[in-house]
């Protein structure tokens, strides 16, 4: 690469910081988690129609998708839907309150994330606590 | 910014307001309001799946059609669930895909996946809620 000079307007702008070298840290990391947890639910939903279109569709159809969500299998797949849901919403909720102006200092920012990272786990296991209880 | 001198924009353009996308702060205003009625409407989701556990399939069915709370519950929930996964899926594409006509084809199929999602679910919701 050429040496930069500080007369072309090229070389006078910021470079952007590349990921690849930056030092993982939880703010960042619960900035892609948010992006990654909101893709996730975006495939997810195709579970939620398989459920509401089989319900629809009579006994047959609803006694597989039932069969496929009480499986091993499926739980798992629920239970992680269950934490991104929980994740994504509180990331989102992270979000508002930066968008009011708040939580914007270094300590604010790593209590949210650390708050949306546990609360997330948290809601998650609770949830599934109420689920098997009401079983 | 307001610097004129130095800025190539128009006097329209300023006026206007809308940037280079042409549509202004709509599709980030959007993203918000959807995400706030979101909050109280996944909590209520969630809720409601959870009292539907264990049960079989005519107890779903009569959950469903006895009442108009689950089905309401349900419905605004995936319609809007749907509205705002198809502005955060074009962020992930706008940011990733950069090839004009791959990101062209991409939102328009991004459009169409999350408008049959609405569709085909809210349909069904709405076949099980009238019996």
């Amino acid at each position: 690469m050429a040496e930069p000079n500080p007369a072309r307007l090229e070389d006078r702008r910021p470079l952007s910081p590349h990921l690849m070298i930056y030092r993982p840290m939880l703010t960042m990391m619960m900035s892609i988690v948010h992006r990654i947890t909101g893709g996730a639910l975006y495939v997810g939903t195709l579970l939620l129609a398989w459920y509401f279109i089989a319900a629809a569709s009579g006994p047959a159809a609803f006694a597989q998708a039932e069969w496929f969500f009480s499986s091993i299998l499926g739980r798992l797949i629920l239970f992680g839907f269950t934490w991104a849901l929980f994740t994504h919403l509180l990331g989102g909720v992270r979000h508002a309150i930066w968008d009011a102006g708040h939580g914007m200092d270094a300590k604010g920012r790593e209590f949210l994330a650390q708050a949306t990272l546990v609360g997330g786990i948290v809601l998650t296991i609770l949830v599934w606590i109420v689920a098997y209880a009401a079983r | 910014m307001s610097d004129k001198s130095s800025s190539m924009r128009t006097d329209i353009a300023r006026v206007r307001h809308l940037g280079s996308a042409h549509s202004g702060t709509s599709h980030a205003w959007m993203m918000r309001v959807t995400a706030a009625i979101l909050i109280p409407l996944t909590l209520l989701f969630v809720w409601l799946i959870v009292s539907m556990i264990g049960r079989d399939y005519d107890a779903v069915l009569q959950l469903f059609g006895s009442r108009v709370g689950p089905g309401a519950i349900a419905l605004l929930f995936v319609l809007t669930a749907c509205y705002h996964m198809k502005g955060g899926m074009q962020t992930i594409i706008e940011d990733y895909v950069h090839d004009r006509h791959l990101k062209e084809w991409s939102i328009i199929g991004n459009i169409l996946f999350c408008g049959l999602v609405a569709a085909a679910t809210g349909l069904a919701i709405i076949k099980i809620s009238l019996g």
